[in-house]
C-alpha cells in the first residue's frame, strides 16, 4: 500500500495559520492502515492543532470526518454539502487525496497534512519498509521474489556493489542489502548463472521517467 | 480503567486541550501488568504525546507516566505530590478556554 | 588480449607482458588548473597511466573528462573514470565521444559511491544504468560501432575498458562470480579496491586464476600505503567495503606517529613485492591520494622504476 507519514505540526500550523475553521479529512483507504491518516489519527491531529491555536489564543473552529477513499469520485462526492463551509481544508489521505480533493471542490484549499513515501507493506506491528517503486515493468521474478530497483539504493542490475558489508547496504547499517539477499537465495538454489550475464538496459519508460501515466482499462470505460 | 493499556492518546491530548494543567497516568510496575503489556503499551503512547506536545511548544512534563503497585499506597502519594510540584512549577496551563 | 584495442600506453604496457603500475589523482574541488597540473608533474614518468576520479565519494570536483583532457595535454597518459551515479546513458555515451576526440585512451566504469556520502546529498540519484552495462555499452560502441540504441557511430572510440573490484565486500563467495561477469561484459583490465587484508586477497586470487581470469583480463592489485594510524582506523570505521586488519593497524601503533608514514610505505613496498610474483596478478594500482609527491619514491622502492617505454 501506500505509506505516508503525517507533515511536522509545525508545518501544518504554518499551513493554516490564517485561517479559522478548517476540515480534517481522513481516509480509510492506505492512510488508515499504516496509521497516519485513519479516523483516530484525524483527531490526534484535530486535538494537536486544538492545542496549539488555543495556546496561542488564535481561535479555530475544527471538524473532523473520513471517507472511504479520497482516490474515487464517489466518495469525494459525499463531502460536496459540506465541503465549501471551510476556511481551509486538511487532507490526511496521501497524495493523490488532496489533488482529487482539489479537482471536485476548485473553490477550496486542500493542504496535505501528510508527506507521501512510498509503496510498502508492515514487516513488523508499527513499521513498513519499501518494496515496490512503480518502475512498470516488473522483473521480481528474475531476482527470486526481490525487486533491486526499489530495494538497492543505487537501483542495480547486477549488484551488490563493493560497498555492501555484512549483509548491509554502505548508506546505512540498518538497511538491508537486497543484492547479498539475492545472490545467496540464487547461491542456494544452484541459479548463480542467472546473475553473470549482462541484462539490457532497463526501458525506464513504462516507469515515472516516461511522464505522467495512465491506466485504461478498455472493457469498463463507458 | 481496568488496565492503563487502554488509555488512549486521545484521552491525554483531549484533558490537555480542554484546561488540564497536568496529567498523570498511573500503571502498575513495568513487568507486572495484569494484562501482560499494557503499561508498557501507554508508555509509548505517552512518550508519544509528550512528542506531539513538544512540536507545538507545549511543556511535554505536563503529560507523565508513573509506574507502581496497587499495594504501594505511599508511593501513590508520593507521586501525587510529585506531579502536583511538577505542574505547580511549569504554572498553570497556557490553555484558555 | 591480442590487437591493440586503444593504442594506449597500460594496453601496451600489460599486453607486452610488463608488470604495470598505475597511479591515480583527484581532480580539485574547484577550477584551479595550476595546482592539478602541478600534482601531476609527481607522477610523470613514475606511473604507465594516471586515474582521473569521477566525483569521488559523491564529492563534487572538476569532472573527470575535463581533467582527464588537461592531463593528456600534460604529455600523460590518464584512466578516465566514469560513474553511473550522476549520468544517464545519454549524457555516459556523450562524454565517451568526448573522451574519444580529445584522446583519452583508457576508462574505468564504476557505479559510483552513494550520493549521501558526499557534499550534495539531496541530489537526486541516476542510475540509468550500472556498471556491469557500462562495460557493455562502451565496449560494443568500440568492438561493433554501434549506440546503445544500435545507430552506427562514425568514429567509434578506442578506449581500453576497465572495471573495478572489491575482492573484500560481501558476500565473498560471490565476489568472484562478479569479477568473472565483468570480464565477461567486456572488461579489459581490473583495478582492485586497496587491500590490506593479503590473507583475503590471497585467497581471492587464488580462487580467480582457478576460473582462468587472470587469462581473459588483465588484474591490478590496488595498493594505498597508510600515513598514520589515524587514516587506518577511519579507513577501516567509515569507508564501506573495507577490510583493515588488526595485524596492520597494530603495525602502525607500533612505531611512533612520526614513523609511522615510513612504516605505511614499508608495507606496501612488501605488497608490491608480493604481488610482482603473484599468481594472476598484472600489475599494482597505487592510489597515493592527496600524497601524489611520495609516488616518485614508493615507485623508486618497489623497483619498478624506470618504467617501460613501449
Amino acid at each position: 500500500m501506500i505509506v505516508a507519514d503525517r507533515k511536522p505540526l509545525t508545518e501544518i500550523l504554518k499551513m493554516i495559520e490564517a485561517e479559522k475553521k478548517i476540515l480534517i479529512v481522513g481516509c480509510k483507504g492506505c492512510v488508515t492502515v499504516c496509521n497516519t491518516g485513519g479516523l483516530k489519527e484525524v483527531e490526534i491531529l484535530a486535538a494537536s492543532l486544538g492545542i496549539a491555536r488555543k495556546k496561542e489564543n488564535s481561535a479555530l473552529t475544527i471538524d473532523t470526518t473520513i471517507i472511504e477513499r479520497q482516490c474515487d469520485n464517489e466518495y469525494v462526492a459525499q463531502l460536496s454539502e459540506t465541503v465549501n463551509d471551510y476556511d481551509a481544508v486538511l487532507s490526511m489521505a496521501c497524495g493523490v487525496g488532496p489533488q482529487f480533493l482539489s479537482e471536485a471542490y476548485p473553490d477550496q484549499k486542500f493542504f496535505p497534512a501528510v508527506n507521501t513515501t512510498f509503496y510498502g507493506g508492515a514487516v513488523a506491528h508499527g513499521i513498513w519498509e519499501e518494496r515496490c517503486a512503480g518502475c512498470g515493468t516488473c522483473i521480481i521474478h528474475d531476482f527470486e521474489g526481490l525487486c533491486p530497483i526499489a530495494r538497492c539504493a543505487k537501483s542495480l542490475l547486477h549488484g551488490p556493489c563493493g560497498g555492501s558489508s555484512q549483509t548491509k547496504c554502505e548508506i546505512n547499517p540498518d538497511t538491508q542489502c537486497i543484492w547479498d539477499l539475492i545472490v545467496s537465495k540464487k547461491m542456494e538454489l544452484g541459479k548463480l548463472d542467472d546473475l553473470l550475464g549482462v541484462r539490457e538496459l532497463r526501458d525506464w519508460r513504462s516507469a515515472r521517467d516516461g511522464g505522467p501515466r495512465r491506466s485504461i482499462r478498455e472493457e469498463l470505460t463507458q | 480503567m481496568p488496565c492503563t493499556g487502554r488509555v488512549d492518546i486521545l484521552h491525554l491530548l483531549k484533558a490537555i486541550e480542554d484546561g488540564a494543567d497536568g496529567v498523570y497516568v498511573a500503571g502498575c510496575l513495568e513487568g507486572e501488568c495484569h494484562y501482560l503489556t499494557g503499561n508498557i503499551k501507554t508508555k509509548k503512547k505517552v512518550t508519544y504525546v509528550k512528542q506531539l506536545l513538544e512540536e507545538i511548544g507545549m511543556e511535554p512534563d505536563r503529560v507523565e507516566m508513573y509506574n507502581l503497585s496497587s499495594a504501594q499506597g505511599g508511593r501513590f502519594a508520593e507521586i501525587a505530590r510529585e506531579m502536583t510540584e511538577k505542574i505547580r512549577q511549569l504554572g498553570p496551563t497556557p490553555i484558555k478556554n | 588480449m591480442s590487437d591493440l584495442k586503444s593504442g594506449s600506453n597500460l594496453e601496451k604496457v600489460l599486453t607486452a607482458g610488463h608488470f604495470a603500475f598505475t597511479g591515480e589523482c583527484g581532480p580539485p574541488k574547484g577550477a584551479n588548473v595550476a595546482h592539478l597540473v602541478e600534482k601531476f608533474q609527481h607522477l610523470k614518468g613514475n606511473v604507465d597511466a594516471v586515474n582521473i576520479t569521477d566525483n569521488q565519494t559523491a564529492v563534487v570536483r572538476m569532472s573527470s573528462l575535463a581533467a582527464s583532457h588537461l592531463m593528456v595535454h600534460e604529455g600523460m597518459e590518464p584512466n578516465f573514470q566514469m560513474v553511473c551515479r550522476d549520468r544517464n546513458r545519454l549524457a555516459i555515451t556523450a562524454d565517451i565521444l568526448g573522451a574519444q576526440a580529445l584522446g583519452i585512451k583508457n576508462m574505468l566504469c564504476l557505479s559510483g559511491d552513494h550520493q549521501t556520502f558526499g557534499n550534495h546529498p539531496q541530489a537526486k540519484n541516476v542510475h540509468d544504468i550500472d556498471s556491469m552495462q557500462l562495460i557493455k555499452l562502451v565496449t560494443t560502441m568500440r568492438d561493433k560501432g554501434t549506440f546503445a540504441n544500435g545507430e552506427k557511430i562514425d568514429v567509434r572510440p578506442r578506449l581500453f575498458v576497465g572495471a573495478a573490484c572489491n575482492p573484500f565486500a560481501d558476500p565473498f563467495d560471490y565476489r568472484v562470480h562478479r569479477l568473472a561477469a565483468k570480464i565477461g561484459a567486456g572488461a579489459d583490465f581490473i583495478q582492485t579496491q586497496c587491500i590490506y587484508n593479503m590473507d583475503k586477497f590471497r585467497e581471492f586470487m587464488r580462487r580467480a586464476v582457478d576460473m582462468g581470469l587472470h587469462e581473459k583480463c588483465y588484474i591490478l592489485a590496488g595498493v594505498t600505503p597508510m600515513k598514520n594510524v589515524g587514516m587506518a582506523n577511519f579507513m577501516r570505521k567509515f569507508v564501506p567495503g573495507m577490510d583493515v586488519p588488526d595485524t596492520v593497524i597494530k603495525r602502525l601503533k607500533g612505531v611512533e606517529k612520526k614513523d609511522q608514514a615510513e612504516e605505511g610505505i614499508k608495507f606496501a613496498i612488501e605488497q608490491v613485492e608480493e604481488f610482482k610474483e603473484m599468481e594472476g596478478v598484472a600489475g599494482v594500482h597505487m592510489m597515493a591520494i592527496e600524497w601524489e609527491h611520495k609516488v616518485p619514491e614508493i615507485a623508486e622502492r618497489c623497483g619498478v622504476l624506470p618504467r617501460p617505454l613501449v
